[in-house]
C-alpha cells in the first residue's frame, strides 16, 4: 500500500514551468511517477517538453484535474503566491498538495491550512518539505529515487537531508514510504499524522521517526506512539548543541528557555519506549536490531 | 526592541506613548524636557529583564536624566551592549496587565495570552499562579472581530471601567499581528493609568523574515551593531551561519543533517579533548561552487577554528560542485588556507565528487566515507593543534 502517495497516484505540478519545476518534474518523471499535468495560467494549453515525452500545461488546478484525474499535486511556486495556489488546489478538491516552497510567511501557511481542514478534502504536506516518495512507486516532490528501494520501514522527518541520510543508512532494507513534514512552525501533515498513517499500512513493519529542536511536536507524537502505535518506532533527535534563542536553519527550529531541547524530546520518546539513537548511524543500527527481532 | 514595537503600535492606533529614542546622554536632557521632565530612560537591547538588569531608570528631570543616561548608555545586559535609549514620560500607573498574540504552533493557529497579573514575565505568573492567565484560540479563518475581542476580555477579566478600551486596543494590536506579519505581539505591561485610561507602556513585536518580500519597511527594523562580525558577513553573503564556541568548523547541507553534524561532532570530541562545533553552516539545497566556497571563507575567517568538517550528503546539491567549491576556494585563498579539511561526501554525484577531490590532491582535505568517522578525524585534528 504505502502510505499517501501510491503506483495509482497522478500527480500535477503547480509551477511546473520554472526552473525548479522543471528539474524536479523529471527526477519525478525519471523515476516513475505518473505526471500527468502542470499548472499556469499564463502557459495554458502548450506542453512542457522532458526527456521521455512532453506533459500538459493547464489553466487551473481543477482544469487539470478534471482532464487527467490527477489526485496529487506539487507545489514549486514561490513564496508570495504559495498561499493563493493551495488554496486553489484546495478548492479544486485535491486529495495531496504537496507544498515545496520554502519561505512561506506563516500567516499564509496557518490561514491555507487552516481552509483546508475547514474544506476537508485535501491533506498537506508542507511547507518547506522535500515531499514524499514510495519507492519504487511514485515521488510527489524533491527527494532523490535512486538512495534507496521499496522495503518495510517507514520514515517521517522534519528535514529533508536527515531524510536522505537515513534513507542512505538503512538502504539496504527500503522504505515504504518515506514523508519529510518540514520545519516551519506551523506544517499540514504532523509527526502524528504519518505515525497513524504508518501504523494503518500494512506494507510497514517498522517507523523512524526524525525530529528536531523547537516546538513540542516530538513530545505529542511520543504522547500518541504510548496510546495508539504498535509497531516498533526507533527515533533520531537533532540539535542537542544548539544553542538557546538561536534559529537553526529551519524557521521552526528554535530552542526557547528550557522548551523544545533535543534532550527533553528523546527524554519523553524514550519514557514511552521508542530507543532514540544519538547519531544517525546509531539510529539506523537501532533499526536493524528491531527488525532483525 | 521596544521603541520600534512602540511605533508599530503608534502606527495602527495602539494607545502608546512612543517617547524619544537617544544614542549618547547629552541627547537625553532635551529628550527629557520634550516628554515632561519627569522621565524614563530605558535600555533599548534584544532582550528582556532589563529592569532588574538596572538598565531602566526614573529621572525627576532634565537633569537627572542626562546622569541616569549615562549609567545606561553602554552598559551590558546578558551581553547586549546598550547603544540607546529611549526617554519616555514616567506614567502614573495604576493597574499592570499583561497582553499577547503569537502563532501556537501544537494547534496550528494563533493564541492570545492575557493576564490582568502584569509587570512581571509572564512565565512566572505562569508558574505562580497560572489560574491568572487566559488563553483565548483565535482561528486563523475568522481573526480577531468584536465577539472574539469581547471574549478575550471576559476571560482576562478585566473590570467593566475598561473593558471598552480592552476591546478597542485588542483589535489594533490584532492589526498589528496580522498587517505587520509578526509572530508575536507582547504588550507588558499593558496599563491603566491613573486617569483611567489604557496605554501600552512596553512591548515587543517579531516579525516573521519570511513576509520580508511584502514589507520593504520592515529593514529599517534590522539593527545589526551588536551582531556577530561572521554572522554579519555570512548574512551579507546569503548564508545560513550561526556562530558557536568550539574549534570545529562545520559546512554542511540542509539545516537538520548540520545540526546533526553539530552533534556527532560534539560526540567524537569527548575522545579528543572535549573540542566542540565552531558554529552551524547550512549552504542549503541545490548549493553551487560558489556557495560553497563563500562558506569556507567564513569558517576559516574564524579563529578559533582549528580544522574544518565539510558533510554533504547530495539530494539536490551535486557533490561535484561542493567538490569544485571546495578546490576553488583553496586555491583562491592560497597560503591564507591553513587548516585541516575533512570532507564526507554522499550521494547526487558522489563518485565525481570524491575524483575531483583526489585529482586535486590538496594536503589540507582529507576524504572519509562515513559521517561518524569524518566527524572523528576532524575532531583529532582540531585536538591536535589546539
Amino acid at each position: 500500500m504505502a502510505i499517501w502517495l501510491t503506483e495509482t497516484s497522478k500527480v500535477i505540478v503547480q509551477g511546473m514551468t520554472g526552473s525548479e519545476g522543471m528539474k524536479h518534474t523529471q527526477r519525478m518523471l525519471d523515476c516513475g511517477t505518473d505526471v500527468v499535468g502542470g499548472v499556469n495560467p499564463r502557459k495554458a494549453g502548450e506542453s512542457a517538453v522532458f526527456a521521455d515525452g512532453s506533459v500538459p500545461v493547464f489553466g487551473t488546478v481543477a482544469e487539470a484535474m478534471a482532464k487527467t484525474g490527477a489526485d496529487v499535486s506539487v507545489v514549486f511556486v514561490p513564496p508570495a503566491f504559495t498561499k493563493a495556489a493551495a488554496i486553489e488546489a484546495v478548492d479544486a478538491g485535491i486529495g495531496l498538495l504537496v507544498v515545496i516552497t520554502e519561505g512561506v510567511p506563516v500567516h499564509d501557511t496557518a490561514e491555507f491550512r487552516a481552509y483546508a481542514e475547514a474544506k476537508g478534502a485535501t491533506r498537506i504536506i508542507g511547507p518547506n518539505c522535500p515531499g514524499l516518495i514510495s519507492p519504487g512507486k511514485s515521488n510527489a516532490g524533491i527527494i532523490p529515487a535512486d538512495i534507496t528501494k521499496a522495503g518495510r520501514v517507514g520514515l517521517v522527518s522534519k528535514s529533508g537531508t536527515l531524510t536522505y541520510q537515513m534513507m542512505y543508512e538503512l538502504r539496504d532494507y527500503g522504505f515504504s514510504s518515506c514523508i519529510g513534514i518540514g520545519g516551519d512552525p506551523i506544517i499540514g501533515t504532523t509527526h502524528i499524522d504519518a505515525l497513524a498513517a504508518f501504523e494503518a499500512d500494512d506494507e510497514t513493519d517498522a517507523i523512524v521517526m526524525i525530529g528536531e529542536i523547537g516546538g513540542d511536536a516530538e513530545e505529542r507524537a511520543a504522547a500518541y506512539i504510548k496510546d495508539h502505535v504498535t509497531k516498533p518506532v526507533v527515533g533520531y533527535v537533532a540539535g542537542f548543541t544548539a544553542p538557546e534563542g538561536k534559529t537553526m536553519g529551519h524557521a521552526g527550529a528554535i530552542v526557547s528557555g528550557s522548551s523544545g531541547t533535543a534532550a527533553a524530546k528523546k527524554e519523553a520518546l524514550e519514557a514511552v519506549g521508542v530507543k532514540v539513537g544519538k547519531t544517525p548511524s546509531e539510529t539506523a543500527e537501532l533499526m536493524r536490531q528491531v527488525l532483525a527481532g | 526592541m521596544e521603541y520600534q514595537a512602540k511605533e508599530l503600535f503608534a502606527k495602527h492606533g495602539v494607545p502608546v506613548t512612543v517617547g524619544t529614542v537617544i544614542t549618547s546622554p547629552e541627547e537625553a536632557e532635551a529628550a527629557a524636557e520634550a516628554e515632561g521632565g519627569r522621565v524614563v530612560v530605558k535600555a533599548q537591547v534584544k532582550t528582556g529583564g532589563r529592569g532588574k538588569a538596572g538598565g531602566v531608570k526614573l529621572a525627576q528631570d532634565p537633569q537627572d536624566a542626562v546622569a541616569k543616561a549615562r549609567e545606561i548608555l553602554g552598559m551590558d545586559i546578558k551581553g547586549h551592549t546598550v547603544h540607546r535609549a529611549l526617554v519616555a514620560p514616567a506614567a502614573d500607573i495604576a493597574e499592570e496587565y499583561y497582553f499577547s498574540f503569537l502563532v501556537d504552533r501544537a494547534n496550528r493557529d494563533y493564541l492570545c495570552i492575557a493576564s490582568t497579573e502584569g509587570g512581571v514575565e509572564i512565565e512566572v505568573t505562569a508558574h505562580e499562579n497560572p489560574d491568572a492567565i487566559a488563553r483565548v484560540s483565535i482561528d486563523p479563518l475568522v481573526g480577531v472581530d468584536d465577539a472574539k475581542a469581547a471574549e478575550i476580555v471576559a476571560a482576562t477579566g478585566f473590570d467593566a471601567t475598561i473593558a471598552e478600551q480592552a476591546a478597542d486596543a485588542i483589535k489594533k494590536l490584532w492589526t498589528v499581528f496580522i498587517e505587520e506579519d509578526a509572530t508575536l505581539v507582547e504588550v507588558n505591561p499593558l496599563v491603566k493609568l491613573g486617569d483611567g485610561s489604557l496605554e501600552a507602556l512596553d512591548g515587543k513585536v517579531s516579525l516573521d523574515d519570511n513576509a520580508d518580500f511584502r514589507h520593504e519597511d520592515h529593514a529599517r527594523f534590522e539593527v545589526t551593531e551588536d551582531e556577530d562580525p561572521l554572522e554579519l558577513a555570512a548574512k551579507e553573503k546569503g548564508l545560513n551561519y550561526v556562530k558557536l564556541d568550539g574549534a570545529v568548523g562545520i559546512i554542511g547541507n540542509g539545516a537538520g543533517l548540520v545540526m546533526s553534524t553539530l552533534d556527532v561532532v560534539a560526540y567524537a570530541g569527548e575522545k579528543h579533548g572535549g573540542v566542540e562545533p565552531a558554529n552551524f553552516l547550512d549552504i542549503g539545497g541545490g548549493a553551487s561552487a560558489e556557495v560553497m566556497a563563500n562558506g569556507l571563507d567564513i569558517i576559516l575567517g574564524d579563529d578559533q577554528v582549528k580544522s574544518v568538517f565539510v558533510n554533504v550528503f547530495g539530494g539536490i546539491t551535486a557533490c561535484d560542485e561542493v567538490a569544485n567549491g571546495i578546490v576553488g576556494a583553496l586555491q583562491r585563498l592560497g597560503d591564507e588556507a591553513n587548516k585541516p579539511l575533512v570532507v564526507r561526501l554522499d550521494g547526487n554525484n558522489v563518485e565525481e565528487g570524491r575524483r575531483i577531490l583526489n585529482d586535486a590532491n590538496h594536503p589540507l582535505v582529507t576524504l572519509v566515507d562515513t559521517m561518524d568517522g569524518a566527524a572523528d578525524r576532524a575532531a583529532e585534528l582540531a585536538h591536535a593543534a589546539n
